[in-house]
């Protein structure tokens, strides 16, 4: 199913498919001004989905007589809510929305990636749309996009909540105290950068290497008609195993999100 | 494969989208979800209040029963030493009526006697003055001799 333009066209090798599935259908001079436009269209799509649903649900919700949509995202919301009541000190109007878009955003994202590799590129060159890559989180763009944002805020909270003073004092004296002032400088540079790069490389990792073993088990069919049999058994069980993975990734980002704007949230004094 | 200026739409998409869902979906439905929590809770405390007030009129109405059963009782034994007391004083009421009855019946009594022996008195006297005249073949004069007889009389 997923072999389609390896079987048709035959010119392409193994190494032109997986670098054909890679290519972003993009417009720009290279460089960093690029705009990917499969990227931003499918992240688009979905962030559209989701307003529609929070929209509707918005509106239509009722206390008494909860419908099953209004149940579902009851239970997502409920569970965010619980998340940030067990890790994240005090309150803040932003953290809960935060949360609740990167989880549902995210997901749906990542989600993408469970259709058929082939599905929406095969349809794309139909119409003349020769590169599609159909999972916005597998561009570096959309997790770094998401991770920039959450350091902007972790640095924004730590400059609210600590001080200017206070938060210059954290680079200062954290973690071995005032005697080693340099180390400290660049122990806490090098901890405070790798929230973010960490936060979007992983992201970008889990569900990048996901896309590629789907496209290498298609792989398997186009090789010859006996691969078609190990390609539909592995295909199902990455399948379902990658159910757990995008559903794990857009928890684990939430999740980190939640505890890094906690930690920025913590006065220093309190915590030692 | 590398950072290019989609970051930036993304960034902002993400920015309209945290703040749509905000305010469309978060502060509604937690709102939401808080009122029903509180409504539950208070129904669950409507409930306990309710037993509770049925429990205290329990008791109060046990108490009520309780006070008329006293009550009641006090006023048997009321009714009980009423009843005695009417009874002793009827006892008493006649005990003394039939001693005044008596009394009177005694003074009766001799009334009767007394009015017997002077009746005897006067007719002795009679007799005796009807004797003596047939003793004595004489007449006697009663008149003469009433003073003697008076004293005889006195003396029956």
């Amino acid at each position: 199913m997923s072999s389609s333009i390896a079987n048709e066209a035959n010119d392409l090798t193994a190494v032109e498919y997986i670098q054909h599935h890679l290519h972003n259908n993009s417009i720009g001079d290279g460089g960093f001004w690029v705009i990917n436009l499969d990227t931003l269209f499918y992240s688009w799509l979905l962030a559209g989905v989701l307003m529609y649903i929070a929209w509707k649900m918005g509106k239509s919700m009722t206390a008494d007589t909860p419908s099953g949509g209004q149940n579902v995202l009851e239970a997502i919301v409920e569970f965010v809510q619980q998340q940030i009541k067990d890790i994240f000190p005090g309150s803040n109007p932003l953290i809960g929305p935060l949360a609740l878009t990167i989880f549902m955003w995210v997901f749906l994202m990542n989600a993408m990636d469970l259709l058929p590799v082939d599905l929406l590129p095969s349809l794309g060159q139909l119409v003349g749309i020769h590169y599609m890559r159909v999972v916005p989180t597998t561009d570096l763009s959309t997790t770094f996009a998401l991770a920039i944002s959450v350091f902007a805020l972790i640095i924004f909270y730590n400059i609210k909540i600590k001080g200017p003073i206070g938060y210059l004092k954290m680079f200062l004296f954290h973690p071995f105290g005032k005697y080693l002032i340099p180390v400290n400088i660049i122990m806490t540079s090098i901890e405070e950068i790798a929230k973010p790069v960490s936060l979007g490389l992983r992201l970008f990792g889990n569900m990048f290497a996901g896309e590629l073993i789907f496209m290498l088990i298609a792989l398997l069919g186009g090789a010859s008609l006996l691969g078609l049999l190990p390609q539909i058994a592995l295909g199902t069980v990455w399948a379902i195993f990658h159910i757990l993975v995008i559903s794990l990734q857009a928890f684990i980002f939430m999740l980190l999100t939640i505890v890094y704007l906690g930690l920025a949230h913590q006065d220093m004094e309190e915590e030692h | 494969m590398s950072i290019t200026a989609t970051l930036i739409g993304q960034l902002i998409t993400f920015a309209i989208l945290v703040w749509f869902i905000g305010k469309y979906l978060w502060v509604p439905m937690t709102r939401m979800m808080d009122d029903r929590k509180k409504r539950i809770a208070d129904g669950l405390a409507a409930a306990e209040r309710g037993i509770h007030e049925q429990e205290l009129a329990e008791q109060k109405a046990a108490q009520h029963i309780k006070e008329a059963k006293e009550q009641a009782a006090e006023i048997l034994a009321q009714a009980q030493k009423r009843a005695a007391e009417i009874i002793d004083e009827a006892k008493i009421d006649a005990k003394t009526e039939g001693e005044r009855l008596i009394t009177a019946a005694n003074a009766e009594i001799e009334q009767e006697v007394n009015r017997a022996k002077e009746t005897l008195r006067a007719q002795v006297v009679d007799i005796t003055v009807a004797a003596a005249g047939k003793i004595i073949k004489k007449e006697i004069d009663a008149k003469a001799h009433g003073e003697l007889l008076q004293d005889v009389v006195g003396q029956i």
